[in-house]
């Protein structure tokens, strides 16, 4: 009996073996990412020859721009993947990426978390397919943020997102309230609106690392430093305090509202007039149009407070670019239909279903600027969105983990919003982490 | 499965004729091969997968390598882990007795045989059950909600400010009482069948010696479900350390209070999707799942000796 027992554990231990290298040998086909130039030439002949391209991206605009695609070149088939967005699409990337699998030849990532990928090579060097000559078509910030401040091009400038202030001028107006210009207005204004009625909040705030870094960014805080694999964090900067004086006073004072983005309690107070202000990209149009229908007419955009009376200096806001994993296949094609997405005649039809572009042409077109927004009421919103993409500093950067670091965000700062913890010390809490998590990935952080 | 050949070790020594035994044993593998197969690939390779993984470092910067029991000694002295194992203890403390507690009250009223419509209210409480946790946990997410949710309409019909349940405060409770909620006809279920199956001789026996109906309880139907008990006992501590759907979809709706190490699974989970820290997270999930075969295999055995 014993000796059976014993036989069958090293039956056991040889297939664990076994499935163990079966796992292993998975991966490391040798990838052929050469940085040979490709001429213009390769990628007509590929465009001729035809074959498939997967596109995992969440930009509603671009199943316009596949469709016309592929009616300009019909032996090209552009397989949109659209389901994921957000943590579920950067998830599901890496997970390809690290498998070595159903990597997308074509991926959306955002300017946040762009470095990550950069880093890790993941994904394409597109400077040797002629993305370095398209530097002059962009507006400078997205084009400070697809190349990392490297010569490499990580990928094309999707959209952007300079900020503005959307404001419902329903509830302004019915309390006689002016719209801010400064942050020490909007403090003012956020005490009178909750005064006048205590259902009516200023602003939603539970904590988000994309806004608050925007605030910083805005505030001119520099938080983060990168240097190659040679980072920096740090919250104690001028910028980040003028921040977190004034927001110290909002959540204090229990004037945000504790509502989280995107949920449906925040869509409910955009609409019924709860929430009377948002800072936030310009590509925040067209998600009022399709997540508040009911406000329509209710609400405009103005330019975004300024720290002191007069400064027009603005910031980013999301925003992101189109990418080509390092393992997709068909390069040729999948760059074909980047640069016609986002440089060439792409852009065009999708400034006309509501995104906000990247590219100098499309911003400066008459056209553009004069566009009346019908549920701004009638509007012309793009000139002071044109106007905040023109005043967004360019030497912001996030880190290479920004992705990881934005995750334990609410676990630190977020703190803040709910307890005791001061806003300074829920940013530090965050950079400890954020350092802790650097130095375990092997960064040299200061 | 070729690899199911015992190896050449374990052939008979040349200088003996070969032993009826040995043929008896061959025979056997032919009959258990397709079950070891299966159970090789399906539970024991993840497992050592698992600690192959634990082994590595995996760094943005400068790749993988082997690193030996390190991730281990990292994960012990890792205070956000502790955190979350602090966090389900007291959960588990608090609930599983509270679910066993209702689940054999019920158990014993519907087994009783005093009550009407014992068929329905059966189904009833067991249907909670029958509802995944994932959708649940949406129902009560959305009734707990202070602003358009259940609670939100209790507040402004009465002019009352319930406490909000999803505040940093009162998350764990209310994630109880989801999970309470759910398991509780589970556990009922398991205790009635158990019930059911005592000989009704008992009972006559008890009736004769004038035994009430308390007495039967504490004499005759306890000690015969005992080994019920210790069973859903150790689900109960399994799946309190397992917590992992409730907070998960109930995070984004209070992202400050439940962070992304609330419980141990969640923690790994994160490790591994946010932080790419696949490594570190499979030696986390594997010292977690020690901890709680020990802590459910010194349950088991109290609980047996207590029957025996």
């Amino acid at each position: 009996m014993r000796r059976t027992t014993s036989r069958l554990m090293r039956g056991l231990a040889v297939l664990s073996v076994l499935a163990l290298g079966a796992t292993a040998c998975g991966g490391s086909d040798d990838d052929s990412s050469g940085s040979k130039p490709v001429s213009a030439g390769d990628v007509q002949a590929a465009l001729k020859k035809g074959g498939s391209v997967t596109v995992w991206a969440w930009e509603p605009t671009l199943k316009t721009v596949a469709a016309d695609f592929q009616k300009k070149y019909p032996k090209v088939k552009i397989n949109l993947v659209a389901e994921r967005s957000g943590d579920k699409h950067y998830t599901a990337l890496s997970n390809a990426i690290s498998a070595e699998k159903g990597v997308p030849d074509v991926a959306q990532v955002e300017y946040f978390a762009l470095g990550q990928y950069a880093l890790t090579k993941g994904l394409s060097d597109l400077a040797p397919y002629g993305a370095d000559k398209l530097k002059s078509k962009y507006t400078a910030g997205p084009w400070n943020a697809v190349t990392q401040g490297s010569d490499k091009v990580w990928g094309l400038p999707m959209d952007s997102g300079p900020m503005a202030l959307y404001y419902n001028k329903k509830v302004f107006d019915k309390y006689k309230i002016a719209v801010p210009t400064t942050w020490d207005e909007y403090v003012e204004a956020a005490r009178k609106l909750h005064k006048a009625d205590p259902k009516v909040y200023i602003a939603n705030d539970a904590g988000d690392a994309g806004f608050t870094t925007s605030m910083l960014w805005q505030a001119g805080s520099r938080p983060y430093k990168v240097d190659g694999t040679k980072v920096s964090v740090d919250f104690s900067d001028a910028g980040a305090k003028k921040f977190t004086d004034t927001w110290q006073k909002l959540i204090d004072e229990k004037l945000v509202a504790p509502i989280n983005g995107w949920t449906d309690d925040w869509y409910k107070g955009l609409g019924d007039g709860t929430i009377a202000t948002l800072a936030s990209g310009a590509w925040m149009p067209a998600n009022f149009v399709t997540g508040v229908p009911n406000a329509a007419g209710d609400w405009r955009a103005a330019p975004m407070p300024a720290w002191t009376k007069g400064d027009k200096a603005s910031a980013e806001n999301g925003g992101s670019s189109l990418t080509l994993p390092e393992l997709g296949k068909n390069k040729e094609l999948a760059y074909a239909f980047v640069e016609y997405a986002n440089s060439g005649a792409g852009v065009q039809s999708r400034v006309k279903e509501g995104a906000f572009p990247a590219t100098n042409a499309e911003l400066q077109a008459d056209s553009f600027l004069n566009t009346e927004f019908e549920y701004f009421g009638g509007q012309k919103a793009n000139e002071i969105f044109a106007d905040s993409a023109a005043n967004v500093a360019d030497d912001w950067s996030y880190l290479p983990f920004q992705q990881y670091a934005n995750s334990i965000f609410n676990d630190t700062v977020g703190k803040a919003y709910v307890g005791n913890t001061k806003l300074t010390d829920g940013l530090k809490s965050w950079q400890d982490a954020s350092v802790k998590y650097g130095k375990e990935q092997g960064f040299t952080v200061e | 499965m070729t690899t199911l050949q015992p190896p050449a070790a374990a052939k008979p020594r040349k200088s003996r004729p070969p032993a009826q035994g040995d043929r008896r044993s061959w025979t056997g593998w032919g009959f258990i091969g397709p079950f070891v197969a299966v159970f090789a690939l399906v539970f024991l390779a993840p497992i050592a997968y698992s600690i192959y993984l634990s082994l590595f470092r995996d760094q943005l910067i400068g790749g993988t390598q082997f690193v030996g029991f390190d991730n281990y000694q990292q994960a012990l002295q890792d205070e956000r882990f502790w955190d979350s194992l602090g966090r389900v203890s007291l959960f588990l403390a608090v609930q599983v007795p509270i679910m066993l507690f209702i689940g054999l009250l019920i158990a014993l009223a519907l087994d009783s045989g005093r009550l009407y419509g014992t068929d329905f209210f059966r189904i009833t409480i067991f249907l909670p059950y029958a509802v995944p946790a994932v959708v649940a946990t949406l129902m009560w997410g959305f009734m707990y909600g202070t602003k358009y949710g259940l609670v939100g309409d209790i507040n402004s019909a009465f002019g009352v400010t319930l406490p909000d349940p999803l505040s940093s405060d009162l998350v764990l409770a209310s994630i109880g009482n989801i999970v309470t909620w759910e398991f509780i006809g589970y556990n009922m279920l398991i205790f009635y069948s158990a019930l059911k199956v005592i000989p009704n001789s008992l009972y006559e026996a008890a009736e004769i010696d004038g035994a009430g109906q308390f007495r039967v309880i504490t004499a005759i139907k306890l000690p015969a479900i005992r080994g019920a008990l210790v069973i859903a006992t150790i689900f109960s501590i399994i799946g309190s350390f397992q917590l992992f759907n409730e907070p998960s979809i109930l995070r984004p709706l209070a992202r400050n209070a439940i962070t992304t190490d609330f419980t141990p699974n969640f923690y790994t989970y994160s490790l591994s999707f946010n932080g790419q820290q696949h490594n570190y997270s499979a030696a986390v999930a594997i010292i977690m799942g020690l901890i709680t075969m020990v802590i459910a295999y010194v349950v088991q055995l109290r609980g047996m000796r207590k029957g025996a």
